[in-house]
């Protein structure tokens, strides 16, 4: 990739704008409240802030690098466009019957989110594939144009189409594109042949819905933010963050908006892949801790673990199936109801249940003396000692240790026979382990053991909350970088041009034909790389292979890498071993006499990743300075010990302090438990290590 | 070693098992053959203790596997001989009676052992596509014919798995692949969630699981009986009356709510069917369970104690206590009708808690796929078993309206068409709700659903029906009307009927029409903005607008103008 020295990272999140400028070696980064009315103003404001700290024009800006939740917040909020979808005969109501189960089993009044297009909005034409790609129903235009002609009635600014087994045989989802054109040419078309080429129609017809539904909004957001930009002398181009984690150009995102959902947790995990490059870290467990959730992403090889389907706009307590599914390339995460913010109850069986309700910023937990009166996370934090009452958020908000203790003694407290130490411990502990279990499920689900891991955290709350997970998953390290408050923007400037291709070609290995397999797998990686290309004309491009493998007749499919030689000259031995190496690895025994299948190719291309320097490490051989000492509840050991206070400002580098101890900063504190270390490596990281 | 733990501990590590067990269920879907399992999430998975009582279990997609599961391990104790029992050792089941109420579901049990002590056992069940025999459906007269049975016995002995056992279980199915590979993902999943049990015990530093257990069960048992006792303490009768296979079965229950416990006693109900259709204590006392547990505990997770305190009896040889050898492949069908009569009577002891009747049992059918036999067949014409797992509506509740082509009771999920015609030569031809078919009310039924199956070319098939609703629609509450009934024909004309296997010649299709739920509350209570969205989304037609919901023929032509607008309603 070509290097500029002059790149802007902007991330639109929830609450704030976060605006990171990189000028030579330096860095300059804000935070504005997002507007939501125009989003692009408070990028323009941020970016006038950074340009006037770098002392810059913004002229001089050579690359802006951009993500944001506002696809992802249409489609929770339902503010897209007027949207119809055009489906097969006989499959009007695939996106309302969902799966046709209840996600939630254990309750009466339980109702199904509606879909994202009412019944009415949606239309239907003839023709039929199978699921060999043929056709058994020939579509004829003039039943296509007379569905249009319908549909033109309706007065919709934007058109989805996805029909049967289109991503075998887009033929007829072609057809529909074109007399929509021809009839509704001011109409954004899109066809679930091209946004998501995956089996499973309700999965695939939600995506092109969803793509449909955002994106006239997207790309006129896109092109204000252009025009903006442009009035402000900037005269660069401007890329966006995809949720695979990698930039595509704006007109690709316009074109598939989709693609921009969880852009800014995206950009988190590839903040965290940067550092751990810097380390040399192979095997990584980021956490992200905010107010709300806490989201957890495995990183191997410094690459973080993509998947092909997510779900957005979870409904129902963050439960799995409440929300709609999304196929894209994406950045694999967990995310649960367990932030600063979420409450703590006793339920029925005495037991401590916390989130996913969360106290949000009004009227917050109790401590903050706003009228709270239910207990969160944050409350506990503080009676156990892992927060100073007079300096948080920088001393900007006194916090009220007495409000704490009677909303913990009240809610928790009194029904278990527990002192408001003790329920704090409780709160404390369930929270942890909730977000313990969720990692440990998603490391099992990929057969990785995390003990043999590093922990990344950033986020408000997780420097809080990192050291005693990292004790219950039996990881030894941990990281806590500088900048973590905007490490999603920061995440963006790290990240390589990519685009993942993909499609469903089923094929066992009993029939396994090479000759198709190459030209499967060249038409794929000319398709992605022509995408990147769009981006960056000079680069070199990487290709990586992917396919999905399972034995014929399972559902589930592996992903398996293959190198650039195994893909171009495929060979059948090279598949099969492959995919019983990866099988074994995850469910322990691989299956025997049973036939393999190919279902899903990709191609991933990508500008080569920013060359990283490996870091001098430092031992910590010299002795931090305390700035104070306070009683830190030590959970492992289940008694407060005196910790030591030490300022993440005034520690050198090399500087070692023992837990106990707490390292403060203005917008967090790190609790380094009595069983680990805090270390200040060269690059302002805290590297808390267990000791010995 | 440190045995005393803080009730904090133990909050964690219930907290742990729970999540032990959903990820041991996760793994027997993502490494399970049969679409039954790993799309539509038809199996279980638990934690029990020594003696053979469950701690903890998965939320999966089937009730009715619950109780089952819950008795299963103690038998596996009983047959297997505590003396026997050894690390390595797997063992399988399909005993009707002793696993989870027919030969179509598979039960394996893994003792897990801990420094050589055994600690508990993991178990877990999953609906296998074929067992042999007439393959699923009713039409056999005993459980003989039904298919393998497999008594309980060991899968693997200290690791070696049984090749003898293996061979004949190959050599009598229909899908050997894929059962043997079930086989082995059912195996699979009880190995993981050993692993973590064993990585819990190493944290905490437990011997053994006394002491979790009892926190387990001692505070499930005392938060369940709180809610019984919390209820009017008096009884009352309720009863639904199904199709059956050629004659109508009728389910009669009392349930007594007794201080702390809930009897239901099924006295009065139909006798065994010919067919099988009947229905093992064990499943019927899931459902029925299932049904009090949801309306008035819904939050207590499923264990030995949570369970314990719902009671059911039911005269032998009565339709909801099928002995050996009756048959019972289909035992689901009486199954999933439990609650409409439990709830029959329970609306009178706590009236405006439970919703009115729905589809009931699960519009499921299976096609026996084969190269045509009236004239030559393609080359590449071949044999294929395909299930497919569909819902009708449920029930309208007091405040909502029934869900639309949903599971209920039953929650396991549908197949995509898209995957389903991948795993044989069949052709979903539509898939679709069913307008009109909710029974109006105050609150309305969830709408049934359309389903067309045929073939591909060249191939012939026999349906395997397993609907019900035939005849007896389900019927409203508080003045609701009912919901629609099933209807089932050939694409010739030729008449259907909702259950047995039934040939399908070459070129024609299955046209099937699944019932909706019913109404609650008299329809004229409805609000007439809710009337008019179901209009304009086309939940009901306009005849059924004016007709049941007295909606103005003004009113009528507005909404459909607005609609044909593309207005939003």
């Amino acid at each position: 990739m070509k290097t500029f020295s002059t790149r802007l990272g902007v991330d639109i999140g929830g609450t704030f704008t976060d605006v990171v400028l990189e000028r030579g070696g330096e860095s300059f980064s804000t935070k504005v409240l997002t507007t939501y009315i125009a989003p692009e103003n408070a990028i323009i404001d941020g970016m006038q802030q950074v340009c006037a700290k770098a002392g810059i024009k913004p002229a001089e800006i050579e690359q802006i690098i951009h993500g944001t939740t506002l696809a992802t917040n249409a489609l929770i909020e339902r503010r897209g466009a007027k949207t119809a979808l055009i489906t097969t005969e006989g499959f009007r109501d695939v996106i309302e019957m969902r799966t046709e189960s209840r996600f939630e089993q254990y309750d009466l009044n339980l109702n199904l989110p509606d879909p994202l297009l009412p019944r009415h909005m949606r239309y239907t034409v003839p023709g039929r594939v199978d699921a060999n790609g043929d056709i058994l129903v020939e579509l004829n235009r003039a039943d296509v144009e007379a569905v249009v002609d319908k549909v033109a009635k309706g007065n919709y600014e934007s058109v989805a189409v996805g029909l049967i087994h289109s991503y075998l045989n887009p033929a007829h989802e072609q057809l529909v594109r074109e007399v929509l054109a021809e009839k509704l040419p001011d109409v954004s078309v899109s066809i679930s042949s091209e946004v998501s080429p995956q089996m499973r129609e309700y999965e695939r017809f939600n995506t092109v819905v969803a793509n449909a539904y955002i994106k006239p909004l997207m790309a006129s957001y896109l092109g204000r933010l252009e025009d903006r930009l442009k009035d402000e002398g900037v005269a660069c181009r401007i890329f966006l963050m995809h949720s695979g984690g990698g930039i595509i150009s704006i007109q690709n995102a316009a074109d598939f908006p989709v693609r921009l959902v969880e852009s800014g947790p995206a950009g988190g995990a590839v903040f965290a892949a940067h550092i751990a490059a810097r380390y040399g870290l192979d095997k990584v467990l980021s956490f992200d801790m905010g107010g709300t959730t806490a989201k957890i992403c495995l990183i191997k090889n410094q690459t973080p673990k993509t998947s092909r389907v997510f779900e957005v706009a979870r409904t129902y307590r963050f439960k799995k199936g409440s929300g709609m599914p999304i196929s894209i390339p994406v950045i694999d995460m967990v995310e649960i109801g367990a932030g600063g913010g979420s409450l703590a109850h006793v339920d029925a069986m005495h037991q401590i249940r916390v989130g996913p309700e969360s106290a949000g910023s009004e009227p917050g937990p109790a401590c903050y003396g706003r009228g709270g009166e239910r207990p969160g996370v944050t409350d506990a934090d503080l009676v156990l000692g892992k927060l100073d009452p007079e300096n948080f958020a920088g001393g900007s908000i006194k916090l009220h240790p007495d409000a704490s203790k009677n909303a913990l003694t009240k809610v928790v407290g009194s029904p278990l026979d527990m002192d408001a130490v003790e329920a704090a411990f409780g709160v404390a502990e369930v929270v942890d382990e909730n977000m313990a279990n969720a990692a440990r499920v998603h490391a099992v689900e990929n057969g990785e053991d995390l003990s043999e891991y590093t922990m990344i955290a950033f986020g408000g709350a997780a420097p809080l909350h990192a050291g005693r997970l990292c004790e219950k998953l039996g990881v030894e390290r941990l990281l806590v970088p500088p900048g973590a408050g905007v490490g999603s923007a920061i995440g963006f400037l790290r990240a390589p041009f990519s685009f993942e291709a993909n499609r469903s070609v089923y094929m066992t290995l009993s029939d396994f034909d090479g000759d198709r397999i190459k030209s499967l797998l060249t038409d794929l990686k000319s398709e992605a790389t022509g995408f990147v290309r769009t981006c960056d004309e000079v680069s070199p491009i990487l290709s990586e292979f992917k396919v999905y493998m399972r034995y014929t007749g399972q559902g589930w499919e592996i992903p398996i890498e293959l190198t650039e030689e195994q893909a171009m000259n495929p060979d059948v031995d090279t598949f099969e071993a492959r995919f019983i190496e990866d099988y074994t690895k995850l469910f322990g025994r691989p299956v025997e006499g049973m036939d393999i299948e190919i279902t899903v190719w990709s191609v991933n291309a990508t500008t080569p990743p920013e060359k990283v320097e490996r870091m001098d490490e430092t031992s910590g051989a010299d002795t931090a300075k305390a700035t104070g000492q306070r009683p830190l509840f030590d959970a492992a050991s289940a008694k407060y010990l005196d910790a030591q206070i030490v300022n993440r400002f005034d520690m050198a580098t090399g500087q070692r302090a023992a837990g106990p101890v707490a390292v403060i900063e203005d917008e967090t504190t790190i609790i380094v438990p009595a069983s680990r270390d805090a270390i200040r490596q060269p690059d302002g990281c805290i590297d808390v290590v267990v000791k010995g | 070693m440190a045995q005393e733990h803080s009730k904090v501990a133990y909050q964690v590590m219930w907290n742990r098992m729970i999540s032990v067990v959903e990820e041991q269920a996760q793994a027997l879907v993502r490494t399970a053959f049969s679409t039954s399992v790993r799309e539509a999430g038809d199996l279980s998975a638990g934690v029990y203790d020594t003696q053979g009582q469950m701690l903890a279990q998965a939320v999966t997609g089937t009730p009715g596997h619950v109780n089952a599961m819950a008795d299963a391990v103690a038998h596996f104790i009983r047959r297997i001989g505590r003396q026997n029992i050894a690390d390595g050792d797997v063992y399988i089941t399909n005993d009707p009676w002793e696993g989870t109420g027919h030969l179509h579901d598979i039960t394996m049990v893994t003792p897990s052992f801990h420094n050589d002590v055994l600690v508990g056992f993991f178990a877990c069940t999953a609906h296998i596509v074929d067992i042999g025999g007439r393959g699923f459906g009713a039409d056999a007269q005993s459980v003989y014919e039904e298919g393998l049975y497999i008594p309980i016995m060991k899968f693997a002995d200290k690791g070696e798995v049984d090749k003898t056992l293996v061979s004949i279980i190959r050599g009598n199915v229909r899908e050997p692949d894929q059962l043997i590979g079930d086989i082995y993902a059912l195996a699979t999943c009880n190995e993981i969630g050993h692993r973590r049990l064993i990585d819990m015990m190493d944290e905490f530093e437990l011997d053994h699981l006394d002491g979790i257990a009892e926190f387990i069960l001692d505070n499930s048992r005392r938060a369940t009986i709180e809610r019984i006792a919390a209820l009017p303490q008096k009884a009352a009768q309720g009863e639904m009356t199904m199709d059956g296979f050629d004659r109508p079965i009728t389910l009669k229950v009392k349930v007594s709510v007794e201080g702390d416990k809930i009897v239901s006693d099924f006295s009065g109900s139909s006798g065994l069917d010919k067919k099988g259709i009947n229905c093992p204590l064990v499943y019927a006392k899931a459902y029925a369970c299932y049904a009090l547990k949801v309306a008035i505990a819904p939050e207590i997770p499923n264990n030995a104690a949570s369970l314990a305190p719902f009671e059911i009896t039911a005269p032998e040889n009565s339709i909801v206590n099928a002995l050996h050898p009756a048959p019972v492949a289909l035992r689901h069908i009486v199954g999933h009708f439990v609650p409409d009569a439990v709830y029959d009577a329970f609306d009178k002891i706590v009236p405006g808690l439970v919703p009115a009747e729905g589809a009931g049992c699960l519009c499921n059918f299976q096609v026996s796929l084969r190269p045509r036999m009236d004239a030559p067949a393609p080359e590449n014409a071949r044999r294929s078993e395909v299930l497919t797992f569909n819902s009708g509506g449920s029930g309208a509740r007091p405040e909502h309206d029934g869900l639309n082509a949903t599971a209920f009771p039953s929650g396991v999920m549908t197949m995509p068409i898209e995957a389903t015609e991948h795993a044989g030569p069949v052709i979903i031809w539509r898939k679709e709700l069913r307008p009109d078919s909710g029974g109006a009310g105050k609150t309305r039924g969830g709408l049934g659903q359309y389903m067309e199956v045929g073939a591909q070319e060249g191939h012939e098939f026999d349906i395997q029906a397993m609907f019900d609703r035939g005849e007896h629609p389900a019927r409203g509450r508080r003045g609701g009307k009912d919901g629609a009934h099933t209807t089932i024909v050939r694409s010739d004309g030729a008449k259907m009927h909702v259950k047995g296997k039934q040939f399908v010649p070459h070129g024609e299709r299955v046209i099937m029409a699944f019932p909706g739920g019913a109404g609650y509350g008299d329809p004229s209570e409805r609000s007439i903005d809710l009337v008019k969205r179901d209009l304009a989304r086309g939940y009901i037609s306009a005849e059924t607008a004016a007709s049941e919901y007295n909606l103005s023929a003004k009113d009528i032509a507005e909404v459909e103008a607005a609609v044909a607008k593309g207005g939003v309603l």
